[in-house]
């Protein structure tokens, strides 16, 4: 089992994301945004948080145009799974393999702290082993978490069942509470919360494990 | 040449940071500001003969996103 973890200039949670898919049995690979591919054999990309290229522009708009995304695009596009955390899912939002967008939390101010989420479906590698409604608590740590998304596209997440996680109290704004969506295959996760942040006891809370856990069963019955 | 491409968040997406000018114009004593809308200016220096068609491409891929902005183009 291989994961590739997408590093750019301004990433801060690379390094966390691989901790956790090392601890969950995957080979990681580093891969840094300049390379024009990801490496033979990848079956999972995880995009880190962080403030890629300073938030610039947008947060997550310059990351998505790196020459690396190209390569997770293909990837995506050939029913790969991807994993984008907090900057990682606005840069997912960003190259349109999530739909929606991020936007300045409705407060403006900084969130730095533990939240709870309830899970809302667990038909997902990401999620199976949850139990739907499942509130867990994960961390949060951004400014601009603040989902929106046009009715149709909402109407359409909603039917699809892709609304992965929703905020219980709403921290920042987000439409319809969401904290995390899934892509139309279900094999594309992106959330504003930090699973890699609790996956040991040590720092606070293992919620975010059983994530992990599901990516590898599913990937060892591939 | 030069473009300058004006983008602003799309009627009907709230605007937090306008809002919280608004508030602050309001504490200032500047009474009767209804609405304030924040945006960002982006000032093109172009090689002569590009296209607006090239400008609106510019805006298409990275200078808006238009889940949620709006834009406008002026050439010259």
């Amino acid at each position: 089992m291989k994961a590739a973890v997408i590093v750019f200039p301004g990433s801060n949670c690379d390094r966390d994301l691989a901790v956790a898919f090392r601890k969950a049995g995957f080979q990681v690979d580093m891969v840094w945004h300049k390379d024009q591919g990801l490496p033979e054999g990848v079956d999972i990309v995880g995009i880190p948080g962080g403030f890629s290229f300073g938030d610039y522009l947008r947060c997550g708009a310059i990351a998505g145009q790196s020459p690396v995304m190209k390569g997770v695009a293909a990837h995506v596009e050939r029913g790969g799974y991807a994993l984008g955390i907090c900057n990682g899912f606005q840069v997912l939002c960003e190259t349109g393999l999530l739909p929606g967008a991020l936007m300045r939390n409705a407060g403006l101010k900084f969130i730095c702290r533990m939240q709870t989420l309830s899970v809302e479906t667990t038909n997902s590698v990401f999620t199976q082993n949850y139990d739907k409604g499942q509130q867990i608590d994960i961390p949060l740590a951004h400014h601009d978490g603040n989902y929106v998304i046009g009715a149709e596209g909402l109407a359409a997440l909603k039917a699809e069942d892709r609304i992965a996680f929703r905020y219980v109290g709403n921290p920042n704004g987000a439409i319809d509470d969401i904290a995390g969506v899934l892509s139309e295959n279900r094999r594309v996760l992106g959330m504003m919360p930090h699973p890699e942040r609790v996956i040991d006891a040590n720092h606070g809370g293992t919620d975010g494990w059983a994530m992990f856990t599901g990516l590898t069963q599913a990937l060892v019955a591939a | 040449m030069r473009a300058t491409v004006t983008v602003m968040l799309k009627q009907g997406v709230l605007d937090p940071q306008g809002e919280a000018v608004r508030h602050a114009l309001g504490a200032l004593g500047f009474d009767g500001v209804e609405g304030v809308r924040q945006g960002k200016v982006i000032e093109l220096d172009l090689a002569d003969g590009t296209s607006e068609e090239t400008v609106k491409a510019m805006c298409e891929k990275l200078l808006a996103n238009t889940v949620i902005e709006s834009y406008s183009i002026s050439m010259g």
